[in-house]
């Protein structure tokens, strides 16, 4: 044999976060006929991040569908086709929009279940945008994936790094139950690679992204970068973070994160929701309930100021946490005073 | 008196011509009056103040550019109080000082309107409660508390150094290293330029090859450090002659194909895990005052990750594997390791670690005991070094071991017995 | 380098960058230790020479390990056991 043959190591190609999204869309819909994908400029314009770009032309308008500015209205089309035996992908714009679907995610496709006395599943996955950094502003940048969880009856997923971006919808679809996926705005240019075929991924469990001794970083999100942005920033003054990548936050993998914490006996909590009542509230009350005894300080937290978000370029970075705020913890957290 | 600062009139903005003025010194402004006129990439636009004000200096001649935030003129409120900054200069220097936590942007609005946003560092502690008084509790972690407790440490003899003055575990330790310094035997041969720093966890020797292993060291450091605060450890170190082992190696890998291969750090964990079993006191962990022998034996290994740091899953069952089942069980860990795969019981499983930074060139290891377990072994690089064997002179390949153990569970005749027994498994597998 | 000396050189830096990903191989010159420029463990490295023996079909005896220390070292060893690549 003269080839170069195909080695043993898995293949990986570059991607961006949006065209792993738009790679497990095509995934989905290609596996199972009963996916189809609907929402503002999903299919005509290509998605108004971009995400479903083509897959009108690929898959067809009983596919991909567009729908008029109606939140509430779509949002509860696609429980009743959830109901009725489809697999729906709702794409609700951003979170931000969401709100006008408030009443369908709670009241109906989270409680039906349980309405029913277990004869109703609604096998629905709404996908969002969220987050702020792009000075869209007050109406338009909020992060509210942590309201969501609080929610029992649906799955909160955060995927972060591109395996999760790829392989976490097939993931959701399989759910009999309904699943919210949030993606970060700011992740959809970011490159990576991915293996092909893709790997499952798990919709359970947070993921260890960095290892470390003296303090432990529990982010998600576009805050998990920063999280590692200021982790290597600490390793400089010789301080090993170890960083946690959520992934869900709803179901919380309390385990991984009180195993971390009981090892480094410390936590900061980076959040890009408002403190007061936010998932880093939640995170930090269950370490202290399970963890007590191993805290050597005080859990903390880094999130949104609590403002409406600013317009003002400078404004806003000072608003949303920063990686020079989670150095600046740590190192109260972990130096000698005197 | 305050800054009057060129504002940000566009979201890039970044400098601002000042064209012209249309105030001097000594004007009063009404809220809203234009104070001057600023050219952008936009065209010119009139600024107008957003508090009753009077103008104390200008300090930009017209038509000259400055970067957006730059003082342009001094002026006081009208009001008569000394206000810290008005509206028109609320953009700060520049976005990342903001970011940074320099925050000194406060939105003023009209008096009686409280302010929205707080001139203080992005995540704040509760502030410390006022002078402690006999009364009041004593500041301490819960942490510190238990092993206070443990090691029967009279609180009131701590200083805490944690912030506010808080008594944190480093604090108990140093209570505790102090007490039992004399019993822990330190093996004095540390040569400075190949082993790891033992002195303080900032200082770290940049005399190393490159990026990978700086930043491996320092990982040890600091985490030596910390469990040499956490835990009293005694060290040993011992030459093990690996000729045979190595001949032995040669031999067995010439005759398997290049996928079936055995790596000498296979052979390592073996020797390891076999002399654990003679030596179990090393394989477990304390807790609550007490040595818990597992009869398990899960070697933890060290696997450095591509972007930094250290893993140390575990092979489960070492001493029950052979030497083919080892390798295939090192490549899975390390694959998944690095491919971030890896289950949480192999995060938690080990009962001994043992990390190997021979094939970087360190010498002598000296390790970091990992909590709750008692023990952990260090293989150096291999090194010809002359040997004397009956009588004879010779240059044979050296290695060397070190054992790290936890005091408190062990001594050094325990460890002394498992390095014996490790060098005898290791010059064992060369006879059939 | 002839040609097909070259195909030999970008299928081995495929073949490395499969193993280092991360590893500037820019810096690597023709005579540079492999394993310590791109700092490659033992186990990187066995799974380096399995894929340099399956690709270009040779077999790599144990006391030949100590040959494949540079980028000219292991295309020089390719040519001389595989005469297809000479």
């Amino acid at each position: 044999m003269n080839s170069v043959t195909q080695d043993t190591a898995p293949q990986t190609i570059q991607l961006t976060y949006r065209e792993a999204i738009r790679a497990a869309l095509r995934e989905a819909l290609q596996k199972d006929d009963r996916v189809f994908l609907m929402g503002e400029d999903v299919g005509r314009y290509g998605g108004a991040f971009g995400v479903s770009k083509g897959l009108l032309q690929e898959f067809g308008s009983d596919r991909i569908m567009d729908t008029p500015l109606c939140e509430s209205g779509f949002t509860g089309a696609g429980i009743g086709a959830a109901l009725g035996g489809m697999r729906p992908i709702v794409e609700v714009m951003t979170v931000n929009f969401s709100l006008l679907a408030a009443d369908q995610i709670l009241n109906t496709a989270a409680t039906y279940l349980h309405m029913s006395g277990g004869l109703f599943n609604v096998p629905l996955v709404i996908r969002m945008g969220t987050g702020g950094g792009k000075q869209l502003a007050a109406q338009h940048s909020r992060s509210l994936e942590g309201w969501y969880a609080h929610i029992p009856g649906i799955k909160v997923l955060t995927p972060a790094v591109l395996e999760d971006a790829r392989g976490m919808l097939w993931a959701a679809l399989e759910d009999p139950d309904p699943v919210l996926i949030f993606e970060n705005t700011l992740l959809y240019t970011m490159q990576g690679e991915v293996s092909v075929p893709a790997q499952p991924v798990d919709i359970r469990y947070a993921k260890i992204r960095r290892a470390g001794n003296d303090v432990t970083l529990i982010s998600y999100g576009a805050s998990l970068f920063k999280a590692l942005e200021a982790a290597e920033t600490l390793a400089q003054s010789g301080i090993e973070a170890e960083v946690i990548d959520l992934r869900t936050l709803r179901p919380l993998d309390e385990a991984t994160v009180l195993a971390s914490v009981c090892k480094t006996h410390r936590a900061v909590i980076i959040d890009e929701g408002w403190r007061s009542g936010s998932i880093a509230a939640e995170i930090s009350a269950r370490i202290m309930e399970h963890g007590f005894y191993d805290l050597d300080a005080p859990v903390e937290r880094i999130c949104a100021e609590e403002v409406p978000m600013p317009y003002a370029y400078h404004l806003e970075q000072a608003a949303l946490p920063q990686p020079a705020a989670i150095v600046q913890a740590v190192q109260r957290m972990v130096t000698r005073h005197g | 008196m305050a800054d009057f600062c060129m504002p940000s009139l566009g979201a890039d903005m970044k400098t601002g011509i000042l064209v012209e003025w249309h105030v001097q010194p000594g004007d009063r402004l009404k809220r809203g009056d234009i104070i001057a006129d600023v050219e952008t990439d936009k065209g010119i636009m009139e600024v107008e103040v957003f508090e009753d004000c009077i103008i104390d200096e200008i300090l930009t001649q017209p038509n000259t550019e400055v970067p957006v935030g730059t003082t342009i003129a001094k002026l006081h409120s009208a009001i008569g109080q000394e206000s810290s900054a008005t509206s028109a200069q609320m953009i700060v220097q520049n976005g990342q000082q903001a970011a940074q936590g320099t925050k000194e942007l406060v939105l003023e609005t009209q008096p009686g309107v409280p302010s929205t946003l707080e001139s203080q560092p992005i995540a704040s502690i509760p502030p410390p409660s006022a002078e402690p008084s006999e009364s009041q509790r004593l500041k301490i972690s819960p942490l510190a508390r238990k092993l206070a407790a443990e090691l029967s440490i009279d609180l009131n003899q701590v200083k805490g150094t944690g912030y506010a003055g808080a008594i944190q575990a480093q604090d108990i330790q140093a209570v505790a290293l102090a007490r039992t310094q004399k019993q822990a035997q330190i093996s004095p041969e540390v040569e400075p330029a190949e082993a790891v720093a033992i002195a303080s966890p900032a200082t770290v020797q940049p005399q190393l090859r490159t990026e990978f292993q700086t930043r491996m060291r320092r990982a040890i450091a600091t985490a030596m450090s910390r469990s040499n605060r956490d835990i009293p450890h005694y060290y040993l170190e011992t030459q093990i002659d690996m000729s045979r082992p190595l001949q032995w190696l040669a031999k067995e890998n010439q005759m398997r194909s290049l996928k079936d291969r055995i790596l000498l750090i296979v052979l390592l964990l073996k020797a390891t895990a076999t002399a654990l079993t003679d030596v179990p006191e090393l394989n477990g962990y304390w807790l609550n005052d007490n040595l818990q022998v597992e009869e398990a034996i899960h070697i933890g290994f060290a696997i450095s990750l591509r972007q930094g740091g250290l893993v140390t899953p575990a092979i489960h069952h070492a001493d029950l594997k052979n030497l083919d089942e080892l390798m295939m069980t090192m490549r899975d860990l390390i694959e998944r390791t690095r491919g971030g795969k890896l289950r949480s019981s192999e995060l938690t499983d080990s009962t001994v670690t043992v990390t190997s930074l021979g094939e970087l060139g360190v010498q002598k290891v000296f390790g970091v005991i990992y909590p709750p377990q008692v023990a952990l072994i260090g293989f150096g690089k291999i090194t010809e070094q002359p040997w004397a064997d009956q009588g004879m002179l010779d240059i044979r390949p050296i290695l060397s071991v070190t054992l790290a153990g936890d005091h408190r569970a062990t001594d050094g005749i325990v460890g002394t017995r498992f390095l014996q027994r490790l060098d005898f498994h290791l010059q064992a597998i060369a006879q059939p | 380098m002839n040609s097909s000396e070259e195909k030999i050189h970008s299928t081995v830096i495929i073949l490395l960058h499969k193993i280092a990903p991360e590893a500037d191989l820019n810096k690597l010159l023709n005579h540079s230790d492999i394993r310590q420029t791109l700092g490659i463990d033992s186990f990187d490295f066995l799974n380096f020479t399995i894929s340099i023996s399956d690709t270009f079909n040779i077999s790599i005896p144990e006391d030949d390990y100590g040959k494949l220390v540079s980028l000219a070292d292991i295309i020089q060893y390719i040519k001389n056991q595989n005469p297809q690549f000479s």
